[in-house]
Parts: C-alpha cells; sequence; structure tokens
C-alpha cells in the first residue's frame, strides 16, 4: 500500500523474564493508511501496547521492521530516531504530565525540546490549550486537574510537536463513559481539522465503534483478523474476533436457563420502533438480557440477548416478527457454541 | 556561667561548623549529583543503560560509602596536606569531608531520580527528547521536592561527620566540645556546644522539609 503512513512487517517482540522468555507478539504485520483513525483490540495482555509502543521504538522489537513516513525506524540513529519521535505523538491511560510544571508549560515541553525560546514557547503552548478548551487553566498543576482534563493537557502537548501520527494507548480507560466520550470527539476532531492519523488502542469495544475506521485483532501475540470496523463488528470471522464482538454477555447467559434469542442489527435498522412495536403487537412485554447497540459510523449496529416468554405461542411470533425485520434471531443454549457461529443459517 | 571569651569561642564554633559543612555540602553536592545521574542514567531501568559504567561506580561508591570516616579521616591526611597545604583546621576538615559525602549525596540522588515515574520519562521520550533534555528537564526538575529532602539529610549527616572531624583537629564546635567537654572536662562548654548542633540539625531539617513541601505540585 503506497499511502501507508505507518508499515509494520513481521514484527517479533520477546521479553525475557524469570521465568523465560515471553513471546509479546508475533510475526505481526499491518498496515495503517494516512489520514486513518486505525483501532488494535485485543484482550489484556493481548500485546497491545508492546505493538504501539514499536510504532516508536519506546520497545525495541526482536525482529521485523518499522516503517513510519517511509523510515525504516531501527536503522536510525540516536539523533535522527528524535526528530522522527516528534511527528509521532503518543497518548497514555495514565496521562504522564510533568507534575511539577503547570499546564502551560507542560505544552511548552515539546516546543522547548524543538528549540523554542521559553517566551515564544510559551505564547504557541496558550494556542493549543485554546484549542482543547482548557486556556483557563494554564497556571493550574496536573495535579488540580481531573483526568479527562489531564488527557486534554495531554492532547495539547502531543499537538505542540505537530505530530503527523498520534498513538492512543488506552488513552480514554482510566476515564468515565462520558469524559471517554468527550475525549474521543476530540480526536476524531484532530483527526479531521490536522489529517493526523490515528491509532487507538483500547479493550473498550465501545471505543473503537466510535470513532475507528480500521480495526485490528490482536489475540496473544498475534494479529487474527484486520478489517473495516463496521464490517468486523457485524461479521467477525475469527473466533477471536467473535469473543470480543460478541463479550459481555457470557455471566448473563450463566443466570437464566429460559429461551433466549439473540438478535443482531446490521445498521440501518433502528432497534427502539422495532421493540416498542413488539410489545404492542404481542402484548407481551419482552425482557432485553443484554444490549451492545451502538452507533457506527452513522448506522445501528450491534446484537441483544431478549428472553421470550413462557407462552410458546407469543414466543414464536416474537422469533417470527424478529425473522420479518431482518434481525437474524437465533436461538441461544450455549453462548460459546452461538458466538462460533453467528452466521450459520 | 561562661566568660565573654567562651561565648565567643562558641560563636566562632558555631561560625566555622556553618562554613564546613556549607562548603563540604557544596562540594559534596558538586561531585556527588553527576554521580548521582550518572547510576540513575546507567541502570539497567535508566535511560542509557550501561552494566560495565554502573558496576564501576557503584563498587566504588560502595567502598567509599563503607569506609569508617574516622579512618578516612587519617587516611586522607596527605590528599588534604597537597590540596589545602595544611592538615589541621577549617579548611582541612572540608576535604575528607566532601570524599565521605560525595558518595552518600551520589546515593541520595540516584534514589530520587529513580522515583520520577517511568511514564512521564517516556512521555518525553514519545516526544522526542534527548538524553540531557531528559535529565535537566525531566528527571531532575521531577525530583526536586524529593533532591531537597535528600539535601536536608545531606546536611545533617555531614554535620555530625564534623563533629568528628573535631577529633583530630578540625575546626567548628564539634572541636570545641571534644576539646573542652572531653579532653578538659567542661561541662558547660560541651552541652551548649551539643545542643547548638543539635539546633542545626533540627533547624535545617525544618527549613528543608518547608521548602520541599511548598515546591511540591504533585
Ligand atoms: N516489560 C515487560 N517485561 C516482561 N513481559 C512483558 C513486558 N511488557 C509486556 N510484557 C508481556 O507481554 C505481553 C503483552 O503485554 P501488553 O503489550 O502490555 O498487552 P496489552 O497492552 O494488550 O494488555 C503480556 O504477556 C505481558 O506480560
Ligand atoms: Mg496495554
Amino acid at each position: 500500500m503506497s499511502d501507508a503512513i505507518i508499515e509494520i512487517r513481521n514484527l517479533c517482540k520477546s521479553y525475557r523474564s524469570d521465568k523465560g522468555e515471553v513471546s509479546a507478539l508475533k510475526e505481526v504485520s499491518l498496515s495503517i493508511a494516512q489520514h486513518d483513525i486505525y483501532g488494535i483490540i485485543g484482550l489484556s495482555g493481548a500485546g497491545k501496547s508492546t505493538l504501539v509502543r514499536c510504532m516508536n521504538l519506546l520497545e525495541k522489537p526482536s525482529s521485523g521492521q518499522v516503517i513510519v513516513n517511509g523510515n525504516d525506524l531501527m536503522t536510525l540513529s540516536d539523533r535522527d530516531l528524535n526528530l522522527q519521535r516528534r511527528r509521532i505523538g503518543m497518548i497514555f491511560q495514565h496521562f504522564n504530565l510533568l507534575m511539577q510544571r503547570n499546564v502551560l508549560d507542560n505544552v511548552a515541553f515539546p516546543l522547548e525540546i524543538a528549540g523554542l525560546r521559553k517566551k515564544e514557547a510559551r505564547k504557541k503552548a496558550y494556542e493549543y490549550l485554546q484549542t482543547v478548551g482548557l486556556e483557563e487553566k494554564a497556571k493550574a498543576y496536573p495535579s488540580q486537574l481531573s483526568g479527562g482534563q489531564k488527557q486534554r493537557v495531554a492532547i495539547a502537548r502531543v499537538l505542540a510537536s505537530s505530530p503527523e501520527i498520534l498513538l492512543c494507548d488506552e488513552a480514554t480507560s482510566a476515564l468515565d463513559p462520558q469524559t471517554t466520550k468527550s475525549i474521543l470527539r476530540l480526536l476524531k476532531d484532530i483527526n479531521e481539522r490536522y489529517g493526523i492519523t490515528i491509532v487507538v488502542i483500547t479493550h473498550e469495544m465501545a471505543v473503537v465503534q466510535e470513532i475507528c475506521s480500521h480495526v485490528a485483532v490482536l489475540d496473544h501475540g498475534k494479529l487474527v483478523e484486520s478489517a473495516a470496523t463496521e464490517e468486523l463488528f457485524r461479521a467477525p470471522k475469527t473466533a477471536e474476533a467473535k469473543r470480543l464482538v460478541f463479550s459481555g454477555s457470557e455471566h448473563i447467559l450463566d443466570m437464566t436457563s429460559d429461551r433466549v434469542v439473540r438478535i443482531q442489527f446490521h445498521g440501518g435498522s433502528a432497534y427502539e420502533p422495532i421493540l416498542g412495536n413488539i410489545v404492542l403487537e404481542t402484548k407481551t412485554p419482552i425482557n432485553i438480557l443484554y444490549a451492545d447497540t451502538q452507533t457506527v459510523n452513522g448506522a445501528a449496529e450491534g446484537e441483544m440477548l431478549i428472553q421470550l416468554p413462557e407462552d410458546e405461542e407469543k414466543a414464536r411470533r416474537i422469533v417470527a416478527y424478529f425473522e420479518e425485520k431482518g434481525l437474524n434471531p437465533r436461538e441461544v443454549k450455549d453462548h460459546v457454541k452461538s458466538a462460533g457461529n453467528p452466521d450459520d443459517h | 556561667m561562661l566568660s565573654q571569651q567562651e561565648i565567643l569561642m562558641i560563636i566562632e564554633g558555631l561560625r566555622d561548623t556553618l562554613i564546613i559543612v556549607g562548603f563540604s555540602t557544596f562540594f559534596g553536592y558538586l561531585l556527588g549529583l553527576p554521580l548521582g545521574i550518572v547510576l540513575a542514567v546507567t541502570d539497567k531501568e535508566g535511560i542509557r543503560p550501561s552494566p560495565a559504567v554502573y558496576k564501576v561506580l557503584d563498587l566504588v561508591t560502595n567502598v567509599l560509602r563503607s569506609f569508617p570516616f574516622i579512618i578516612l579521616l587519617v587516611v586522607l591526611i596527605p590528599v588534604t596536606r597537597a590540596i589545602v597545604g595544611k592538615s589541621y583546621g577549617t579548611a582541612a576538615t572540608i576535604v575528607p569531608l566532601v570524599v565521605a559525602a560525595a558518595p552518600f549525596i551520589g546515593r541520595l540522588v540516584e534514589s530520587s531520580l529513580k522515583e520520577v515515574d517511568k511514564g512521564v520519562i517516556e512521555a518525553a521520550q514519545s516526544l522526542g527528547a534527548s538524553k540531557a533534555t531528559i535529565i535537566f528537564k525531566v528527571l531532575l526538575p521531577e525530583a526536586r521536592t524529593s533532591l531537597l529532602v535528600g539535601v536536608t539529610i545531606a546536611f545533617g549527616t555531614i554535620l555530625g561527620y564534623s563533629a568528628m572531624a573535631g577529633a583530630v583537629g578540625g575546626g567548628g564546635l564539634g572541636s570545641i566540645a571534644i576539646r573542652y567537654g572531653y579532653n578538659r572536662f567542661q561541662p558547660q562548654i560541651l552541652w551548649p556546644s551539643v545542643i547548638l548542633l543539635i539546633l542545626l540539625v533540627q533547624l535545617f531539617q525544618v527549613l528543608g522539609m518547608h521548602l520541599s513541601k511548598k515546591l511540591d505540585r504533585r
């Protein structure tokens, strides 16, 4: 791919510890297009952080290539690597701000690295603070800010080095859902406004659905699947991806032995009227056991688990109605089995 | 009561102690600060690991630190004479004190710098900061409260050593306490000197802690 801004080839990384070698990445290859928002998902310990930290060489790969902006990072001298790193920003789960510098001076830090005088750096830094809407906190210290504000400062700081790429390692994982949303909006805004390519590492599916256009699934150090976000969430191919996409329903299923159907929304179908209508039509209240329906790039996506009523006839009518609306109702007996065969009609 | 002459002598002792401890702390840091930085940086968890450099400095530091001070005083007499021209008096006391303090200060600095959050260092690295930038704009400023606490600890320790130096002809309150209190058994001179020494340590401790708290933005 010629317009790839990040190209990873056969990347391997193993850590040596007392208990022997841990292989964190196994022959990972991927390419990320310019201006994309690219998600990398996986369970905890899958190797997501290791992978993203290889993209700016915070972690040194054991073998393979990391090509960013056409430069093979591992062949660069320390000096050249530092120059490249200024074009690859990174934000972190725990923000990593300089605690003894105020907000303004935190944002001025990369400008000082770039060789600006302190006064000039501060002036520019103030502008970046305005971009993230935190100019009134310029004189505050990080310890006086909320998590969301800290992440905004971190984003302003990273913007101050005018990067072409922004790596986000669990950047919203320490934030509440509301704040997560606002940070994601800011990231999307940055992506559109400055054309910065963003790589998002997360274990939260909602984050990926919210902003990523492409997503890769990492499992035990292997890249098992990658696709457009909408596609991956609609029709995950591998068992690992299915497990991630359909996560959360397991423990709920353990609690019920009644008949349950899973319905899926494939974009376009608004779920609220459908559920409302079914209640009106069958005169039976339905029980939603689990819902993971989100708007992915403007289209309703996701799944719900609906508990069917005891009454056979009503249950049949409900299933028929879902069938009619194209929601692909499948009776769920055993979660693992169902998650493994979502498409077998 | 103390005669005017004795009071004057104690005040002079106090002045000498302050000079000795002040200069020793200063020169101690002149050597110990770079030592501590190099130790922290070349450690295997540091920003530029170098097992060879670390091992050598680690060994030298440990050997010097485990050298009993009173022996060090004697061993260093030729060195002291070479540097200040004589082996007794105020200036001569500073030499062995610096030699004893520098490795101690190096360790204090090393441990302060190692307390700096790894994540903050990584953030600086991801922004393309050079190693020098990380040392001077991240490690030292972020560790400043801990470093200041270190200064008060170093000051107190050097003060204690300086009293010992009195035993071999150094100047200051310690030497007065030993000469008059111990050799001539004059408790009316011994106790004011000792109390002044204790007060001095306390004063600097309180001052140092206060300053480090005030400077801490965490
Ligand atoms: N510095 C390290 N030393 C040893 N093992 C590590 C280190 N960093 C990560 N690992 C191991 O590598 C694997 C992947 O870790 P990580 O990339 O942090 O996963 P994720 O970010 O997906 O949770 C894990 O098994 C982890 O224990
Ligand atoms: Mg991680």
